[in-house]
């Protein structure tokens, strides 16, 4: 089934802006609720070891303080797969910064004061939380992150790559990043005789009920979870964190009355996920007309010893090119450090930028245009599963990419260009990918009111990202009705289930429910009421279906992108003064948020490819620059024109709106083009992100960097 | 944050004596910084003096050329002031290279100057640091120093000073007006600073209870061409790896006054006095500026995770040089 795009594709200004800029959209520490008190954290000071002593005396004192939690008396929880949650459930420490109490207070100004008298010793234990290439204690997860296979195995790379008259074979390092919101992650909890009320910020309030409710021994029934604004996640709130559990408990030491709880910006490292760290060795054999012969991936990252995550970067060069003989690896390490979790585009983002640098390398090696060099071994199937594509337009972005960007007139000899202040420039070019994913157990309900409005509820996120507003054209659509007749309720455990925003499978798995529950609405209200509105009006409730084409095609969007770089000659500083996307991401439900998320996603590959990277002190096993002051992200300052293209694409196989997720693509291959381009400004290849510039200044001594001129 | 008195001071005299009775008492001016550490438990004072209205918000015209710039002038405006951005660019320029426009509407002249270093272990009070708690060690000499110092540090302390405005006011000769409780008097900028030798919790020579009341800059015509240049890992809205505030009086190919400083570098602005003598009377030659520049750094001692900066400052140094003396690339 498809629909008529009427609504769907349109600029459309996000139906909650005008609440955001007024200030008047409710964001979860803001509930208004009556008489809260306030908690703060207690984090451990040992990265491994066992609380031996506690001392609450002086915090307990406090004017104010109503309670203070430890291991000694917190809840006991009900064991789940998440070791990262159970938190205060013994005196033993995992990781420098792990929750070990907490206190609760009248305000949040004597819940933080009493919190600095609370003390700890400790019998501190060895650590390790270096991730290193030899670490022994490597291994192969059974499976990677979105159930990939850890392994595949095609042909004989070794022997391939060998033979190979042209070869790459060189080791990328990506760094630890972590999300950072605006948002921090807030809880206002509320334990009453009817149950338990969290308003938090979340990709996923179903997710987090049964979390909290498994945890806490607790009918599903009996929590409620409400999120209906979302200051942003990039994949931290798409699973519960310690901040919750600890919310949770808190609220507990104070029946009936409400804890407001706001993680401080600097435990927001420790608590909430981060991207792993990857060492990642490509190995690219190339014939002399480009052809690749021999392709290998494989990629060194670490998990905590609490849960395994183990991120699927290698899993993206299964599906770009072409090649007879392929490789791909993944070996996780368990570290004494927080648990690394989803960040936007897991495995794309640090894989793409080892791949898409390395095809660079490949190109400058066999003296071929990087972008031919990428037609050159665009494959006609999935080359490892051997599915046809529903679509794929990866030569259209990369041709329409190159017209553009004006890509013809460049030299592709490196040092080759300077600006009129003598800086010197570049130019580079990254295919992007990502995966279309559709997450089962997604339900809709439209109501078709008296009046003639109709109601759409399902308790999807907004994160910011539009989706409210692209859900409601879905709906108006679907509906074949204007879309100021639709009101869409999203984000609360009251509202029909619906899966997490991850995997940017948001529009496919809420909006194909829409489509269903509007079509049977329909139906219904033809065949039992000759189209005409019942007095009591008409409620139809239903799941997404199965997807008949799931199996038949390989299912992806791809893009292009294009970076040019200035960079000062004197100090290394990079500059980058435009990007450039195109994506072919079938239909744009919305071409004004769809636009903006493909923005914000290069943005942040950006900030990824020259600024962020948390500094693990490993002597401490913590995050040292744990603020945004000393963790770098991109400043306004330092984008310059990002320009968003869409290739037109139709894709009846994906789902009913032909659309493909765009939460991700977009910081997919950003830093690559960035690092490409940088090779091209300077003929200095940086290998480990971020292109800081003493990686340019100094060459000589600067870990992963090669010369090239 | 633990709780603390706090007292507006209607004048000087009482801002001072308030705080010379109490011993772990602060002034606060624009608490940009101050309410930072505070929240994070590095400071704990017990007492807050609010000196932000006190002083004069305004520059002022001295008699003999020079101006006078009053402690409580919010650094925008400073930033903004026609007299300093004609007479002394540099000094324009290096306020609006700190912090943002916000912190800047909020903070003070004064304050600017007596801002703390943002070494991270500083910042953490899990974490030891001789320069918060004396005796308790140095984490950044073994740990993460890629913003600290490589010149004047001491075993005990690796920390810079943060503010883009001192490096200017150094190179510029600047004198501090203060009044404490034993009178008034007058500190040269390049003597108000201090190297942290044994002492890293001292940040500069003033008293308890003395406060920054003006800073006075001398007359100096050629600082009409004079530029700072930071550099930093992102565009903006971070603390300086390197900057160089620079004043040049070239003739006829010819330096006939020069005035460095540089930033990032040293628990203090650095006055690159070497680099001034090596310059002042030679020929503008791009050879001379680089031998001068090294001359100075000779006596860097980097540290395996900061040893780009003098490299790093040697270019600063050189190209800021030939930029003011309008030599191109």
């Amino acid at each position: 089934m498809t629909i008529t795009a009427r609504a769907i594709g349109r600029l459309m200004d996000r139906l909650d802006g005008p609440d955001k800029v007024r200030g008047l959209a409710r964001y979860a520490f803001e509930a208004p609720v009556e008489h809260p008190a306030y908690l703060y954290g207690l984090q451990s000071t040992v990265a491994v070891g066992r609380i031996t002593a506690i001392d609450t005396r002086a915090a307990t004192a406090v004017p104010g303080v109503l309670a203070v939690l430890t291991c000694r008396d917190a809840p006991r929880l009900r064991p789940v797969g998440d070791g990262e949650l159970m938190i205060l459930q013994s005196d033993r420490v995992a990781f420098r910064g792990q929750f070990v109490g907490g206190v609760v207070a009248e305000t949040s100004e004597v819940a933080r004061a009493a919190a600095a008298l609370v003390r700890f010793e400790y019998e501190p234990g060895p650590h390790d939380v270096e991730l290193r290439v030899d670490h022994p204690g490597l291994y192969a997860p059974e499976q990677v992150n979105g159930y990939f296979e850890t392994d595949s195995v095609r042909g004989d790379v070794a022997a391939a790559f060998a033979g190979a008259p042209v070869r790459v074979d060189e080791t990328y390092r990506t760094a630890w990043y972590n999300h950072n919101p605006i948002e921090p992650h807030t809880t206002v909890a509320t334990w009453t005789d009817d149950g338990l009320f969290l308003h938090i910020g979340s990709q996923n309030v179903h997710g987090a009920r049964q979390s909290v409710a498994e945890l806490f021994d607790l009918d599903p029934g009996r929590v409620r979870v409400s999120s209906p604004h979302v200051g942003g996640a990039f994949g931290s709130k798409i699973r519960p964190h310690p901040d919750l559990v600890l919310a949770v408990m808190a609220a507990r030491t104070v029946p009936g009355r409400p804890v407001r709880f706001a993680l401080p910006r600097q435990q927001m490292f420790t608590q909430t996920g981060y991207r792993t760290p990857t060492i990642q060795r490509v190995r690219l054999g190339a014939a002399a007309d480009g052809r690749i012969l021999a392709f290998g991936h494989d990629v060194v990252e670490q998990t905590s010893k609490l849960k395994e995550f183990a991120e699927q970067t290698a899993t993206p060069g299964r599906v770009m090119y072409v090649a007879a003989n392929r490789r791909t690896t993944h070996r996780v390490t368990r570290l004494d450090l927080p648990s690394p979790d989803i960040m936007r585009a897991p495995g794309e983002t640090p894989g793409m930028f080892a791949l898409e640098s390395a095809m660079d390398e490949l190109a400058v090696a066999l003296g071929r245009d990087p972008v031919e060099l990428r037609v050159t071994n665009e494959p006609d199937v999935d080359p490892e599963s051997g599915r046809p594509f529903s679509t794929r337009n990866l030569v259209g972005c990369l041709r329409e990419g190159a017209r553009r960007f004006g890509w013809a007139e460049r030299d592709p000899t490196p040092r080759s260009r300077r600006d009129g202040a003598g800086w010197l420039l570049g130019t580079g070019v990254a295919a992007c990918m990502y995966p279309v994913y559709r997450m089962p157990g997604s339900e809709a309900m439209v109501r078709l009111e008296p009046d003639g409005r109709y109601v759409v509820a399902i308790a999807a996120a907004d994160l910011g990202t539009g989706s409210r507003t692209a859900l409601t054209q879905i709906a108006a659509d679907a509906l074949a009705v204007p879309a100021d007749r639709v009101e869409l309720r999203l984000g609360d455990t009251t509202l029909p289930m619906a899966t997490g925003a991850g995997g940017s499978s948001g529009i496919t798995s809420w909006g194909s429910a829409i489509v269903e529950a509007a079509a049977r609405l329909k139906l219904r209200l033809e065949s039992e009421y000759a189209g005409r509105t019942p007095p009591g009006g008409l409620e139809v409730t239903a799941a997404m279906p199965e997807n008949p084409y799931q199996q038949r095609f390989a299912m992806y969007s791809f893009g292009a992108q294009f970076a040019e770089v200035r960079v000062c000659p004197e100090t290394g500083e990079v500059r980058v003064p435009r990007l450039l996307g195109v994506f072919a991401a079938g239909q744009i439900i919305n071409a004004k948020t769809g636009r903006s998320q493909l923005l914000g996603g290069m943005t942040m590959g950006l900030s990824m490819a020259l600024h962020e990277e948390s500094r693990l002190d490993p002597r401490l096993g913590e995050v040292v620059n744990h603020d945004l002051a000393e963790y770098h992200i991109a400043t306004n300052a330092d984008v310059g024109s990002v320009e968003v293209h869409f290739l037109s694409e139709h894709d009846p196989y994906v789902n009913p709106m032909g659309s493909k997720g765009i939460g991700e693509l977009g910081i997919v291959g950003t830093a690559a083009a960035i690092a490409n381009a940088v090779h091209h400004a300077t003929g200095v290849r940086v290998r480990h992100l971020p292109i800081t510039l003493d990686k340019l200044l100094v060459p000589e001594s600067a870990p992963g960097v090669d010369v090239h001129h | 944050m633990r709780e603390f008195r706090y007292e507006r001071a209607t004048d000087v005299g009482g801002a001072v004596s308030t705080l010379a009775a109490a011993p772990s008492g602060v002034f606060l001016a624009g608490g940009t910084n101050l309410v930072d550490l505070m929240k994070l438990g590095v400071l704990t004072p017990d007492l807050v003096v609010d000196v932000r209205r006190l002083n004069s918000d305004r520059v002022e015209e001295l008699p003999d050329g020079g101006v006078r710039i009053g402690a409580s002038m919010p650094n925008s405006d400073l930033a903004a002031d026609p007299t300093i951005r004609g007479r002394y660019p540099v000094l324009s320029a290096a306020v609006l290279a700190g912090a943002s426009g916000q912190l800047r509407n909020l903070a003070t002249t004064g304050g600017n100057l007596l801002q703390r270093t943002r070494c991270v272990y500083f910042q953490n009070v899990t974490t030891a640091c001789n320069k918060r708690e004396p005796g308790s060690g140095c984490s950044a000499i073994e740990g993460y120093h890629r913003e600290l110092a490589v010149l004047g540090h001491s075993p005990h302390c690796i920390a810079t000073h943060p503010s883009d405005q001192a490096v200017a006011l150094a190179a510029l000769d600047a004198v501090v007006r203060t009044s404490g409780p034993a009178g008034e008097r007058t500190i040269a900028l390049a003597d108000l600073y201090r190297l942290p030798g044994a002492e890293p919790q001292r940040d500069t020579v003033l008293e308890h209870g003395e406060l920054i009341t003006a800073v006075e800059l001398p007359a100096l015509p050629f600082a009409a061409n004079s530029r700072y240049r930071k550099v930093r890992d992102r565009a903006s809205y971070a603390f300086a790896l390197v900057s160089v505030a620079a004043a040049l009086d070239v003739a006829d190919g010819v330096v006939r006054d020069i005035r460095v400083a540089l930033g990032g570098v040293a628990h203090k602005p650095w006055r690159a006095t070497r680099v001034e003598e090596e310059l002042r009377g030679g020929p503008v030659d791009p050879e001379r500026f680089r031998a001068a520049a090294e001359a100075e750094l000779a006596a860097a001692q980097p540290l395996p995770g900061n040893a780009f900066k003098v490299p790093l400052a040697r270019n600063v140094i050189v190209r800021t040089l030939l930029d003011l003396a309008g030599v191109p690339r």
